[in-house]
C-alpha cells in the first residue's frame, strides 16, 4: 500500500463582510460547485465521502450536520461533520483515503458569521462557566435557564456581575496573551502593528481579499486601544466565505489528468482549556508542526518552505505562530519582518494572501483559506503575488478565541517533499 | 434533599429525588449560564420568493429540467443532479396527505384537549412526495387518512406576513371546492 493523497480541486465564494443575497445553503453550494468543476468531477458519482467543518453555535442550528448534504452534493451519501477548523477536516479526509475505503473525499468549511447577531456572546459562551465566565463580566439574567415558570422569590444565580456596564467582550483574552507575548519575546507594539500593515498591503494583490489598506504602523498605533495592548487595527475583521477542496488518491488525479498538489503532512493539537494554566506560547502550533513535519519527512522546514500562511487573527499572532512553528527563534519573528524576510521576495514569504488581516476572519474556514493560498501558489496561479518556483508550502490555523487548538498542513508539488 | 417518596416511585429503585425546591435552595451544587445566541438567517432568492408568494396567497416552486422535477419549497439548486434549478412555476394550493400524526401532548407533556393534527402534504403540480408540513383543520381526527385530498385555508390577506403560517391549515378537499 503506497497511497498518496493530493488536492485535485478547489473552489471558493467571494469573501465579504456580509452576504444578504444568498442563504447559507446557496453560499456553500457556490463553493462546492466550483471545486467539483475545478476537479472535473460529478459529486453525485465521483465523490465517495463528504466532510463539512462546522460548529453549531456559529451556524445557529442544533445538530448542523443534518443540514449539510443537499448543498454539498451529499444527499444519501456518506457524509459527516468535523467540529473544527478546515485543516482538521482535511486531515480526516486524508485518513479516510488512506484506509482504502474512499478514493475521493470533499471537504467544505465556511463562515456565514453575518447571520450571527451576537458574536461576542457566543465566544463568551465558549468559556468555562465556573471560573472564566463569571470574571468576564456577564450580565446576570432574571431567571433560570429555560425555566421562566420559577417563582418570583427564587434566589438569583450567583454568577457574574449585575452591572451591564461591566460586561467585557471576550477578545480581552487576546489582550492577555499579547501582553504576555510582548514581555516574553521582548517585542514592541509597533512591531506587532507592522504585521497588520504588511498583511493589509498584501491584500491589494489578492483579488478575493476585501480588507486591503495602505497603512503605516503609526496608523495602527494610533487606532484606539480595545483590549490594551491590543488596538482596533490589530484585530482582523469578520467575514463570510465558503471554501471546498476535493482530495483524492494519487491514481484518481492521474486519471483526471490533473497535476496534483500533494498533502504531504498534517498535524493538529489542543491545549488544555484552563486559560490560567495553559501556555501562552501557542503550544498547539508547536505540537501540530512536529506531527506534520515528521509525517512529511521534512527535516529543515525553514529551508524547504517556499511559502507560508500562518494564523494572524490578531497581529501579534503571526509573530507568535512563526516562532511556535520553529521558523524563527523565540522573539526573532519581529526581526525577520523588519528585515523584509516575510515579504514576497524574502526568505520566508508569509501571508501573501493577506491573511485574516487582509481577507478577514472566516472562523472554521480559516485553515482552508490559508491552504487555498498555498495551493494557488504551488499551482503557479497566484498572479502578482506569485512566489517564483514555489514547490513546498505550509498552512497553519488556530480556532480563535478562546480555543487552544491549532492545525498545520504541508503541501508540495512532489509526492515526497524536496528537502 | 427532599426525602418524601414520589408517588409511583418503584420500591426497587430507592433513592433521593431531586426537586426543583432543592435547586432553588442551593442544596445542589451547580453553576448557571444562559447563552445569548441570536441569528438572522439570510433566506436567499428561493425562500424569499416562496414567502413573498405565500403573502400573495400563492404557492410557488422551481423546476429542474435535468431531473424532470418540480421542487417545492423552491430551491436554487437541485440536490439530485447538483445543478442549478431552472424556472419558477406556480402550483395549486391543494395536495395529498402523505403521512400524519395526531398529537395529544404539548412540549411540556401536558395533555391537549383538542389534539393537534399535523402532517406532510405533497402539493398538486409538484413532483410526487414534494411538499411541506402543515396543520389540518375542519376535520375530525378519525377522518384523517393517508392519500386524502386537502386544500389550503389561507389567513385573510391583511393578516399574511410572508410565512408558512399564512396558510392556517389544510382542510378536506371536497368535489367542486377547487
Ligand atoms: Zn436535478
Amino acid at each position: 500500500m503506497n497511497r498518496k493523497v493530493c488536492i485535485v480541486g478547489v473552489g471558493h465564494t467571494n469573501f465579504n463582510s456580509m452576504t444578504p443575497d444568498v442563504s447559507w445553503k446557496e453560499f456553500m453550494y457556490d463553493a462546492c460547485k466550483k471545486a467539483y468543476f475545478d476537479a472535473g468531477i460529478n459529486p453525485r458519482k465521483d465523490v465517495d465521502s463528504f466532510i463539512t467543518c462546522a460548529e453549531d453555535y456559529w451556524e445557529g442550528f442544533g445538530i448542523f450536520d443534518e443540514f449539510v448534504p443537499d448543498q454539498i452534493g451529499a444527499t444519501l451519501r456518506p457524509c459527516c461533520t468535523v467540529c473544527g477548523d478546515g485543516i482538521q477536516g482535511m486531515a480526516n479526509a486524508y485518513m479516510q483515503i488512506m484506509t482504502g475505503l474512499m478514493d475521493t473525499v470533499a471537504v467544505e468549511a465556511h463562515s456565514k458569521v453575518s447571520d450571527l447577531l451576537t458574536y461576542g456572546d457566543v465566544v463568551l459562551h465558549a468559556m468555562d462557566p465556573l471560573f472564566e465566565k463569571p470574571v468576564s463580566g456577564p450580565v446576570e439574567r432574571e431567571r433560570y435557564a429555560g425555566s421562566p415558570s420559577y417563582p418570583d422569590n427564587n434566589p438569583k444565580p450567583l454568577v457574574g456581575s449585575t452591572d451591564e456596564k461591566e460586561r467585557v467582550h471576550p477578545y480581552f483574552l487576546a489582550g492577555l496573551e499579547m501582553q504576555h507575548y510582548l514581555r516574553s519575546a521582548k517585542v514592541t507594539e509597533e512591531q506587532c502593528a507592522s504585521v497588520a500593515v504588511k498583511n493589509k498591503k498584501n491584500a491589494f494583490l489578492n483579488p478575493y481579499a476585501i480588507n486591503q489598506a495602505d497603512l503605516s504602523s503609526e496608523d495602527v498605533m494610533s487606532s484606539e486601544y480595545l483590549f490594551n495592548p491590543l488596538k482596533r487595527l490589530d484585530i482582523s475583521p469578520l467575514v463570510d466565505g465558503a471554501i471546498c477542496f476535493v482530495l483524492a488518491e494519487e491514481s484518481v488525479a492521474k486519471k483526471l489528468g490533473i497535476e496534483p498538489i500533494y498533502l504531504n503532512g498534517f498535524g493538529y493539537s489542543s491545549e488544555t482549556p484552563w486559560l490560567s494554566t495553559r501556555g501562552m506560547d501557542a503550544g498547539y502550533a508547536r505540537q501540530a508542526v512536529n506531527m506534520a513535519t515528521k509525517m512529511a519527512k521534512l527535516k529543515d522546514p525553514k529551508k524547504a518552505l517556499d511559502v507560508v500562511e500562518v494564523d494572524d487573527r490578531f497581529s501579534y499572532k503571526e509573530l507568535q505562530h512563526i516562532e511556535a512553528l520553529g521558523l524563527a527563534g523565540p522573539g526573532e519573528a519581529a526581526q525577520l519582518l523588519e528585515e523584509g524576510e516575510l515579504y514576497k521576495d524574502g526568505s520566508l514569504p508569509t501571508n501573501l494572501s493577506g491573511g485574516s488581516m487582509g481577507v478577514g476572519n472566516c472562523l472554521e474556514a480559516t485553515g482552508l483559506q490559508r491552504s487555498l493560498e498555498i495551493i494557488t501558489q504551488l499551482r503557479g496561479l497566484a498572479g502578482k503575488r506569485q512566489v517564483t518556483d514555489a514547490e513546498t508550502g505550509l498552512a497553519q490555523s488556530w480556532r480563535g478565541i478562546p480555543s487552544g487548538t491549532g492545525a498545520v498542513a504541508i503541501f508540495s508539488r512532489n509526492p515526497e517533499v524536496k528537502t | 434533599m427532599s426525602e418524601e417518596r414520589i408517588e409511583g416511585q418503584p420500591k426497587y429503585a430507592p433513592g433521593t429525588h431531586v426537586r426543583s425546591k432543592d435547586i432553588r435552595e442551593r442544596k445542589i451544587t451547580y453553576t448557571w449560564w444562559e447563552p445569548e445566541a441570536q441569528y438572522a438567517f439570510s433566506l436567499g432568492p428561493a425562500n424569499s420568493r416562496f414567502l413573498k408568494e405565500l403573502k400573495a396567497g400563492k404557492i410557488i416552486g422551481r423546476t429542474c429540467r435535468k431531473c424532470d422535477r418540480v421542487i417545492v419549497p423552491p430551491r436554487m439548486f437541485c440536490d439530485w443532479c447538483y445543478d442549478t434549478t431552472h424556472e419558477w412555476v406556480y402550483l395549486k394550493d391543494t395536495g395529498t396527505v402523505e403521512t400524519f400524526s395526531i398529537s395529544y401532548l404539548d412540549p411540556d407533556a401536558h395533555l391537549i384537549e383538542d389534539p393537534i393534527l399535523v402532517g406532510v402534504i405533497s402539493i398538486d403540480g409538484a413532483s410526487p412526495k414534494h411538499g411541506f408540513m402543515h396543520y389540518f383543520g375542519e376535520m375530525k381526527p378519525e377522518d384523517l387518512r393517508i392519500g386524502m385530498k386537502v386544500k389550503a385555508v389561507w389567513k385573510p390577506k391583511e393578516e399574511r406576513v410572508g410565512s408558512v403560517t399564512d396558510i392556517k391549515y389544510f382542510k378536506p378537499l371536497i368535489g367542486g371546492d377547487e
